[in-house]
């Protein structure tokens, strides 16, 4: 029996920062566009899933599937939503992935959706900490900044990551992201603006960060035998894999590796029967420009701290042998945090179908995406197919 | 004999030069710290208050004592800057150093003398056998009205004093108050900071009661002024203290070296249970002290001290006076003034 | 019902005024705060309350410039994960320390602060951050 999970249709609404409009308003935006995009009459859906970190406290909203479901209009399907912190998205696809391929469901909407500027900023940098450990890390006055800050210095001290290494991976997602009308920030940032921005928490600089974003992406997902009913170009879902390590920070033996990461990339290219260098194009969770580097390394683009190096020699930008982020990484789209998942798999859907324009990889066959949940307590892989 | 069987202090590490203040309000003369006799007085962090800098003195007493704080049956904490108005310092430092459940706890107030009103109060609980240990704490973040003579003087720090029978590090062989009704100085509920009465804060106030107070120890105790080697009193200033050791005749040489108020302005509640803890720190056993605290509203209470031989070897695992009042570093006025609140925006 | 964090923060005190957290006597792991399984043995685990010195050095560090509303009044403040001497890592600020001198490996020891305040009406929280061992923490330099 095949692994594969069918994606019938992508669809996302622009991200950025969106006083028009409200959660419902996104959600239902990205699940039409999805819906279009597949073909798919809204009668054969049979259920939904929806990524999401904290409409309670960003919007004051929760039961997210019963709204969505009544957004769309979508009768009486099952729906709820799932978290996992910034990896919300993800573990949306993971679970219609599961639910499609255990046969309990034949054809699913899968959301991933975040409202962020409605509250203040001591709210919205409150609600973000709680991706850590609140009580031990976020209480004691670590910003989420600060904990990624963390790890920049350990990396410079290991491995001689220099502060340049940090901009780098800011000056590229920007220039892929002038090619994406559907970015947050569609202009390019030279080197020396990112290296001058303001500081967050030394090291780390406003422009190495993720901004906050408003947005949602959606997919629809099918049983891989029903897919051609819909769309002459569908890809496909070959693996779904998921490690999780301790909630905080300060419980990991090393802060320079994501551990959950290695792991779950190990375990989805085994599954999938590929190696990395199978691999055409890849989505990497950027929340700040060390973890891009980091992750360069846990997934195994190159050895453990050779990571800025690598974005030095230009092996992840648009040309190079692993393009990573063409669609303009968590910095450039946008961190709208539970549709960051999706809106990864959207990218790695469109660079697969030849849909990605001015910023299409040649020839791509094979994508991988990695999304992290915290400080990368949780990681969910996912390899996407022609 | 009942006595001391440890003792530590606190102060922040922040500093700002009285002639800084007194610049900010018009007068860049320095008039005003001659005046005083106070060069320069302890800041509290943002993050620090009476609660903080009492487990840190306390935390020192119990380290120098070497006791298990679970032998502390009694913990009294004296200040006029207790973080809360309902909700006991007391129970927040005695959970913070280990104490045991068993206890007696409340909280002070006698303006700067409620921290030697709790050490009475240990030494009653001690001597009647109620308890094995009390800890009676001094402690103050004291504030100053912006641009009143007490701005420059107010500051923060505190002492922790354990009362006990077992291997003192000094005796307590006498202690006699005198208490009136006395407004010198006070603060209503809900005001941000006190008022008093100017010049009526001397001679009626001061001056009275730590004399009839020292009169009554000398009485008591059948001693002079020649039988003990050093005195401390209550410091609101540098000059109160030195006019006072006049007015009873001590050389000034006994005197010298308790004025920490000098380095560290007045900690209200620690100010007399500080300069003890200097007078501890450096004195030879067989050593006499002659301490007379006040507290404004108004009372004193005054101690006859003989420093014993065990306290010598409990010197130099824990910090000195000196080590606290040498650890500095200047804030200047609108660094102050954003630390002590006063800028009302900040919330 | 509890009005704000109240119990949330009471439960937690014995960890935050001392650092009392647990060891695991099967395989001598020290756990803060304390655990209530060992992650290493499970079953097998046999957890014992145990207090932290208190001692440690710098694991990492960086100097927090962007705050929320509760630490604003601090800013720039150091925050950090010290690595207790029994081997345990927990997260801290570091204070009575310039920000420049602050480094990786440098000694540390536990002191007591406000952490913060639910308002100005609202309960403190206390709890625990670190210093650099010096003549005024009992160490001789």
């Amino acid at each position: 029996m095949s692994n594969r999970v069918a994606i019938a249709g992508v669809g996302m609404a622009k991200f950025g920062e969106l006083w028009d409009k409200n959660l419902r308003d996104l959600s239902l935006e990205a699940g039409m566009y999805a819906i279009f995009d597949a073909g798919v009459p809204g009668s054969d859906i049979d259920g939904m899933v929806i990524g999401n970190m904290s409409a309670g406290r960003f919007t004051g909203q929760e039961h997210l599937g019963a709204l969505a479901v009544d957004q769309g209009g979508l009768g009486h399907i099952p729906a709820y939503s799932v978290e996992a912190a910034c990896a919300s998205g993800g573990a949306a696809i993971r679970h219609a992935y599961m639910a499609i391929k255990s046969g309990v469901h034949d054809c699913m909407l899968v959301l991933g959706a975040e409202k962020m500027s409605d509250v203040n900023q001591t709210e919205a940098m409150n609600t973000i900490s709680v991706a850590s450990d609140w009580e031990w890390e976020g209480m004691f006055g670590a910003t989420f900044p600060a904990l990624y800050a963390f790890m920049a210095r350990r990396h410079m001290k290991e491995y001689g990551t220099t502060e340049e290494h940090l901009a780098l991976p800011t000056v590229k997602n920007h220039a892929n992201a002038v090619h994406n009308e559907l970015a947050q920030f569609q202009r390019a940032v030279p080197l020396k603006v990112v290296m001058g921005s303001g500081m967050l928490a030394d090291p780390l600089r406003v422009l190495h960060s993720a901004p906050i974003t408003d947005g949602a992406a959606g997919l629809v997902m099918c049983r891989e035998d029903l897919v051609k009913k819909y769309t002459d170009t569908p890809v496909y879902i070959e693996t779904s894999k998921q490690r999780s390590d301790t909630l905080a920070l300060h419980d990991r033996k090393s802060i320079t590796t994501f551990n959950s990461v290695v792991s779950s990339t190990k375990s989805a290219l085994k599954a999938a029967s590929l190696e990395l260098k199978d691999i055409d194009v890849l989505e990497l969770h950027d929340s700040f420009s060390i973890g891009e580097i980091m992750l360069t390394e846990d997934v195994g683009i190159c050895e453990k701290g050779q990571g800025g190096k690598t974005l030095e020699e230009g092996i992840t930008e648009i040309g190079g042998k692993f393009p990573v982020n063409t669609s303009g990484g968590l910095k450039a789209r946008g961190h709208p945090i539970g549709a960051t998942g999706v809106a990864q798999i959207v990218e790695l859907a469109l660079q697969l179908r030849g849909d990605a324009d001015k910023r299409q990889v040649d020839g791509a066959e094979k994508g991988l995406a990695v999304n992290i949940g915290g400080t990368g307590a949780t990681s969910i892989v996912h390899i996407v197919g022609r | 004999m009942v006595g001391i069987v440890g003792y530590g202090v606190y102060v922040p590490r922040y500093r700002i030069k009285t002639t800084d203040i007194a610049e900010v309000w018009g007068d860049a003369s320095g008039r005003i710290a001659k005046g005083l006799g106070v060069f320069e007085k302890s800041v509290p962090g943002p993050d620090e208050d009476v609660t903080t800098i009492s487990v840190e003195a306390a935390r020192n007493a119990v380290k120098r004592a070497q006791i298990d704080p679970r032998d502390i049956e009694a913990v009294y904490v004296g200040s006029e800057s207790h973080p809360y108005a309902v909700k006991p310092t007391g129970t927040i430092v005695a959970e913070a150093i280990g104490c045991t459940h068993d206890m007696t706890c409340a909280d002070l107030e006698f303006a700067c003398k409620a921290g030697t009103a709790g050490i009475q109060m240990a030494m009653g609980l001690v001597k009647s056998k109620m308890i094995k240990i009390g800890l009676a704490i001094g402690s103050d973040t004291a504030q100053g009205r912006p641009g009143d003579a007490l701005e420059y003087s107010a500051a923060a720090g505190g002492a922790a004093f354990l009362i006990g029978l077992k291997n003192p590090l000094a005796t307590i062989e006498e202690t006699v108050s005198f208490t009136t009704d006395t407004p010198d100085f006070w603060r209503r509920e809900g005001e941000d900071f006190p008022s008093h009465g100017a010049r009526f804060t001397g001679e009626p106030a001061y001056f009275r009661h730590v004399g009839e107070g020292a009169k009554s120890l000398f009485r008591k105790t059948k001693t002079t002024v020649d039988d003990y080697d050093y005195f401390v009193f209550h410091m609101p200033n540098g000059k109160f203290p030195v006019a006072m050791g006049r007015q009873l005749g001590v050389p000034p040489e006994k005197l010298e070296d308790s004025l920490v108020v000098r380095q560290i302005g007045n900690t209200y509640s620690g100010s007399a249970m500080i300069g003890l803890a200097r007078i501890l720190d450096i004195a030879k056993p067989g050593s006499k002290i002659f301490m007379v605290a006040y507290g404004s509203g108004a009372g004193s209470d005054a101690f006859s001290i003989t420093v014993e031989d065990a306290i010598e070897e409990r010197r130099g695992e824990v910090p000195t006076v000196d080590d606290y009042v040498e650890r500095k570093t200047y804030v200047d006025y609108a660094t102050y003034a954003k630390f002590r609140r006063k800028i009302k925006a900040l919330g | 019902m509890a009005e704000q964090g109240v119990a949330q923060v009471w439960r937690r005190i014995k960890s935050m005024y001392r650092i009392e957290g647990n060891k695991c006597e099967t395989c001598s792991t020290h756990y803060f705060p304390p655990r209530p399984v060992c992650p290493e043995c499970r079953r097998k685990g046999k957890l014992e309350l145990y207090t932290f010195k208190g001692l440690g050095e710098i694991y990492s560090f960086s100097i927090v410039r962007q705050a929320p509303d509760d630490f604003k009044r601090q800013m720039p403040y150091v925050i950090a994960q010290v690595e207790l001497d029994e081997g345990t890592r927990l997260t801290a600020q570091i204070v009575n320390v310039d920000p420049e001198d602050v480094e990786i490996g440098m000694r540390v020891r536990a002191c007591f602060r406000k952490i913060k305040e639910f308002g100005r009406g609202g309960i403190i929280v206390y709890g625990y951050k670190f210093e650099p061992v010096m003549k005024v923490t009992g160490h001789k330099q």
